[in-house]
């Protein structure tokens, strides 16, 4: 399966790089539930919940999209960036893990469905100025589109792009930051 | 907030347009340079005779040492600032470099009386060479670091040490031209260590500011 992976997760993200949205949310669907996979085989002892690891490893790949190369295989990128997020997550908990180079992609690639639980991100979250967090809650919590969120706040559409990039950008940051337990932790911006 | 709905937002962001990482690294090759030559100038200039010393090949063997250098640096950390892209053959061409100096070393020995080979090691210049290889690069290094920190590095500390060995190639290119002692042993030895600080800064650096 993995090489069909690779074959449909990079046409999708390259159409997605040509602006292809429904291309970019399906390719972040199957990524998902690949990286879901990975993660829950390499966390055994229960400490860090790996949806937290999944939606923090979909964050860094959104915001560091430019650093992949359309000739370059997309699995080994985002397996990289997966990898990359548990062992910090790990690290924030104040354990050290070793996870093999080798034994991505082929072995640990069954997608899987999320389950649910309180979430690291909801802090990150509470931690947004409160024009950014509404604008991110609206669109992904709330599931309104740009357009009806702007008319729900009564703002232009450009406004709430703005806020929602760098609302996700802050989320992205701070997850790499410490582990909060506490939004009084977070700066504002 | 579920996976589904952060998905949702993240589509929503799909728009959003960042430079390519790719294309970012030449911009801050660009931006390294002029800062390291406008630092040089400034600071130290060329030495007076240098249209002489370019008819010597100690004199020029420097800049395809440093240059040599420079170049396997800038591809390693265009590799490893790339999740998943093969480092390996980058991390070949790292050897280059040294190979080429130890090969100029050899060579000096043979060449030059061992009564010789103390003075020639110690040269004129030293504390010039340490002071200001490291003032030259430092800049570069912090241009490569904000880079670093725009890319994804999986490993920072290592991303941030080849950082500072490439401020310090670009660096030391720019010094040559104005040093004295163009013996390889000269080279060798303080030129190493000049670029060495560089690269426990860089190491530093990575360490601490090179977080996503």
């Amino acid at each position: 399966m993995t090489g069909n992976d690779e074959a449909e997760l990079s046409r999708l993200m390259r159409a997605a790089i040509a602006g292809d949205e429904k291309a970019y949310a399906d390719f972040l669907r199957r990524t998902a539930a690949l990286v879901r996979g990975f993660i829950r085989r390499k966390i055994v002892q229960g400490e860090v919940d790996p949806e937290d690891v999944v939606q923090e490893t979909l964050l860094a790949i959104h915001v560091k999209r430019h650093t992949w190369r359309q000739d370059l295989a997309v699995l080994p990128w985002v397996y990289a960036i997966a990898r990359f997020k548990l062992i910090d997550a790990f690290r924030r908990r104040g354990r050290r893990i070793e996870i093999e180079i080798d034994e991505i992609a082929e072995t640990f690639a069954e997608p899987e469905a999320e389950t649910v639980s309180e979430r690291d991100i909801n802090r990150a979250l509470d931690g947004l100025p409160p024009s950014q967090r509404s604008v991110v809650s609206s669109v992904s919590v709330e599931g309104r589109s740009i357009g009806e969120t702007a008319a729900k706040f009564g703002i232009s559409e450009t406004a709430v792009r703005v806020s929602l990039h760098r609302g996700l950008a802050t989320i992205a940051k701070r997850f790499g930051v410490k582990q909060f337990g506490r939004a009084k932790q977070f700066k504002r911006e | 907030m579920r996976t589904d709905d952060l998905i949702r937002a993240l589509d929503a962001d799909a728009h959003s347009r960042a430079m390519p990482l790719g294309s970012a690294w030449w911009v801050a090759a660009g931006a390294a340079t002029g800062i390291a030559a406008v630092v040089f100038w400034l600071a130290i200039g060329p030495r007076t005779d240098i249209a002489t010393a370019m008819h010597t090949m100690r004199f020029l063997a420097k800049f395809v040492f440093t240059t040599a250098l420079a170049i396997s640096a800038f591809a390693l950390i265009r590799a490893l600032s790339t999740p998943g892209a093969s480092t390996s053959r980058a991390a070949a061409w790292m050897t280059a470099a040294p190979l080429l100096v130890v090969f100029a070393v050899v060579l000096e020995l043979l060449s030059v009386p061992a009564a010789d080979w103390g003075r020639r090691l110690v040269g004129s210049n030293m504390v010039v060479c340490l002071t200001f290889i490291p003032l030259i690069g430092v800049g570069p290094l912090a241009v490569f670091l904000a880079v670093l920190r725009y890319g994804a590095p999986t490993r920072p500390v290592l991303a941030g040490t080849v950082a500072g060995l490439l401020a310090g190639g670009l660096a030391a290119t720019f010094y040559a031209a104005h040093c004295f002692d163009d013996s390889p042993l000269f080279v060798a030895t303080w030129y190493t260590i000049a670029i060495a600080i560089l690269a426990a800064l860089g190491a530093i650096g990575g360490r601490l500011f090179v977080r996503w």
